[in-house]
C-alpha cells in the first residue's frame, strides 16, 4: 500500500521551501510524522493527560492504560516475549548507555574485552569506551570490508572467551550496510558475551524479531520511525534486566523509601525514573499502528526499491562516488556520496535553495569517516512518503550544483 | 535553483580564496597554536600565529572543510596580519556583528572580508565562517596572558 497518498498523511511535506516543493530527503535523523501520530499526541493532551501509576481517578486510569498499552504495541511489534523486557527511555543513546553504566559496570573486568565495530554511531561507541576506561577493560573494532560490509571470519577473528560484550549497529546510517545479527549473535554466545543491538536505524525499516535474533539488548528511537522526538525503547531479555540496578532513582521506578534504604519497582518500571514520557509512548503507539498497518515486509522492499533508483540515477552523474555496499538489496534506503571536490556543507546549501534537504557533515560517526578517508560526506535518506519523482529532484538538484560549481572546483 | 541567492553566498571572492588560499601552513614552533573544531560538521582549523609587542607578525593555517570556512580562514589571515593585537579583535567584533547581520562598524576597511557578508542570509553556514576568527580570538588572548 505505498503509493502517492502515504504522502498525503504528513503535513510537513505540503510546504515550498525555498520557492520550491520540499523534497525531505533526511529521514535518517529524524523522520516525519504522520497525522496519525500529531492526532494521538493532541488527542492525549485535549482528554487523557494525567500521571500514570499514581491517581486513582479515570484521567490517571486512562493515562496508564495508554501508557501501558503502548508497552504491549511495542511488545509485539519486535516480538519480545513479555512487556517486562520492554523499557521506555529517551532514545536509543539513552538505552545504549543504561546497558553500559548498568550491566557493563556490573560484569566487565580488568582485561575483558568490549566488541564494537568502525561503523558505529558515537552512541554506540563513547558508552563503550567509558566503561572500558573506567573498568580496565580492552575495546575492540571489527574491521569492515572494502564496500563497508562486516564478514563473519572477522568477527570470529574478534570475539574471544574474554569477550564480555558485542555491539553492533543493525543498519548503518552512513552506509545503509545491513548487518548479520544473528550470525553475530550466535558468535557472541559461543563466548559467553551478550550480544547488544542499535537498531536506530534498523526498527523504522525493517521487521524486528528479537527472539529470533536471539539478541540480548535491543536499543531503538521513536522518532526515526514517525513517532516523536524523546522516546524509545531498551529491549532485554528479562534475566538480564532483573539482575542489573538502575542507574536514575527517583519518582516511577520506586518501590519501598526507608530512611537508609529503598526498593525498586518490578520489572520494566524499575528503570523508569521520574515521571515517564507518557505522550511520548502514546504517539509511538500510534506511529506502530502506522508502521504495521503498511506493512514493515513493505516498507523494506520500497527502500531496497528507492536505494536501487538512486542509485543508479546517482551513478550517471560523473564525479559522484557513493559509499557502502554496491547491491541496493543489502542496504537500507541511505545514500551517502560526495560529488567531486565541492563540500558537502556548499552542496547542501545548494540543494537546500532548492527545497531538497539532505544531510551533510559526518553523521556522528567519525571513525568511519575516517576509514573511509573523508571528512565529510553528503547523505539522501528515504522513507515511506518518498517515491521516484523526491529522487528525480535529487538527481536534477545535484546535476545543477555540479555546474553551479564546475567554474570553481 | 534560486542562483540569485547563491550568488550572495558564493561571491567569486570567495571562490578565488578557497581555490587559492592565502597563508595556507604553518608556522614554526615558537609561534601560538590553536586547533579548533565545528563538531557538528567535522570542520577544522589549526592556526600559528606569530605575536610579537602586540603585533601579529605572522598568521598561518592549516585544515579542512567547507568553501566558507576555508575561504573565511584565508581571508582572516590576511586581514590581521601586521595588525595590533586590539584591532584584530576590533575585526573580529565586527565580523561577528556581519554574520548576526546587525549594523557594524564601517571605519575599518575590511577589504575582502566584505564579500563574506552574503552568509548572515544562511543561517546555518554563519558557524563555517566564524571558525576561523574564534581560533584567533583565542590565540591572541591566549599570547596576552603568557
Amino acid at each position: 500500500m505505498i503509493n502517492r497518498e502515504i504522502k498525503s498523511y504528513f503535513p510537513i511535506l505540503d510546504q515550498e521551501v525555498n520557492g520550491h516543493p520540499l523534497v525531505y530527503l533526511d529521514s535518517a535523523a529524524t523522520s516525519q510524522k504522520p497525522v496519525q501520530v500529531i492526532e494521538a499526541l493532541k488527542h492525549y493532551y485535549e482528554f487523557d493527560n494525567a500521571n500514570v501509576h499514581r491517581g486513582v481517578h479515570t484521567l490517571g486510569n486512562r493515562a496508564t492504560d495508554m501508557y501501558e498499552g503502548a508497552r504491549e504495541k511495542v511488545r509485539k511489534f519486535i516480538n519480545a516475549s513479555s512487556t517486562e523486557e520492554v523499557v521506555f527511555l529517551r532514545g536509543t543513546t539513552t538505552a545504549l548507555n543504561l546497558v553500559a553504566q548498568s550491566y557493563g559496570r556490573a560484569n566487565v573486568d580488568e582485561g575483558d574485552e568490549i566488541v564494537i565495530t568502525y561503523m558505529e554511531h558515537h552512541s554506540n561507541i563513547i558508552p563503550w569506551q567509558q566503561l572500558a576506561k573506567e573498568r580496565g577493560a580492552i575495546l575492540k573494532y571489527i574491521d569492515l570490508n572494502p564496500d563497508g560490509t562486516i564478514s563473519l571470519e572477522q568477527v570470529r577473528a574478534a570475539v574471544t572467551d574474554r569477550t564480555k560484550i558485542v555491539s553492533m549497529m543493525y543498519v548503518s546510517n552512513v552506509l545503509g550496510t545491513m548487518n548479520p545479527i544473528k550470525e553475530v549473535t550466535q558468535i557472541a554466545h559461543e563466548h559467553g558475551a551478550v550480544m547488544v543491538v542499535d537498531g536506530a536505524q534498523a526498527a523504522p525499516h525493517l521487521k524486528i524479531d528479537v527472539q529470533n535474533l536471539d539478541c540480548d539488548f535491543f536499543a531503538f528511537s521513536g522518532h526515526k520511525m514517525c513517532g516523536p522526538t524523546g522516546i524509545g525503547v531498551l529491549y532485554g531479555k528479562k534475566d538480564l534486566l532483573n539482575n542489573m540496578e538502575p542507574i536514575e532513582f527517583g519518582g516511577e521506578m520506586i518501590d519501598f523509601v526507608g530512611l537508609y534504604d529503598s526498593t525498586w519497582k518490578e520489572l520494566p518500571w524499575k528503570f523508569e525514573g521520574g515521571t515517564p514520557i507518557i505522550a511520548g509512548a502514546v504517539g509511538l503507539g500510534a506511529a506502530i499502528d502506522f508502521l504495521n498497518e503498511i506493512g514493515l515486509h513493505e516498507i523494506e522492499q520500497h527502500e531496497h526499491k528507492m536505494a536501487a533508483y538512486a542509485m543508479n540515477a546517482m551513478n550517471e552523474i560523473e564525479g559522484l562516488q557513493i559509499y557502502g555496499p554496491t547491491d541496493p538489496l543489502k542496504r537500507a534506503g541511505i545514500v551517502t556520496f560526495n560529488l567531486n571536490d565541492v563540500h558537502p556543507h556548499d552542496l547542501a546549501t545548494v540543494l537546500d535553495m532548492s527545497g531538497i534537504a539532505v544531510r551533510a557533515g559526518h553523521h556522528c560517526a567519525q571513525p568511519l569517516m575516517k576509514w573511509l578517508a573523508c571528512t565529510a560526506t553528503a547523505r539522501a535518506s528515504f522513507y515511506v512518503y518518498n517515491d521516484e519523482s523526491d529522487i528525480d529532484r535529487l538527481v536534477e538538484g545535484l546535476r545543477s550544483t555540479k555546474e553551479y560549481f564546475s567554474d570553481v572546483f | 535553483m534560486s542562483s540569485k541567492n547563491l550568488d550572495q553566498l558564493y561571491r567569486q571572492v570567495i571562490m578565488d580564496h578557497y581555490k587559492t588560499p592565502r597563508n595556507k601552513g604553518t608556522l614554526d614552533a615558537n609561534s601560538v597554536n590553536i586547533e579548533m573544531n565545528n563538531p557538528t560538521c567535522g570542520d577544522r582549523i589549526q592556526l600559528t600565529l606569530q605575536v610579537e609587542e602586540g603585533i601579529v607578525k605572522d598568521a598561518k593555517f592549516d585544515g579542512e572543510g567547507c568553501s566558507i570556512s576555508m575561504a573565511s580562514a584565508s581571508m582572516m589571515t590576511q586581514a590581521v596580519k601586521g595588525k595590533d593585537v586590539d584591532t584584530a579583535l576590533q575585526l573580529s567584533h565586527i565580523f561577528s556583528d556581519m554574520m548576526l547581520g546587525k549594523e557594524y562598524d564601517d571605519t575599518i576597511d575590511l577589504g575582502d572580508i566584505e564579500a563574506l557578508q552574503g552568509v548572515s542570509q544562511f543561517p546555518a553556514r554563519i558557524k563555517c565562517a566564524t571558525l576561523a576568527w574564534k581560533a584567533m580570538e583565542k590565540g591572541v588572548q591566549s599570547d596576552s596572558k603568557s
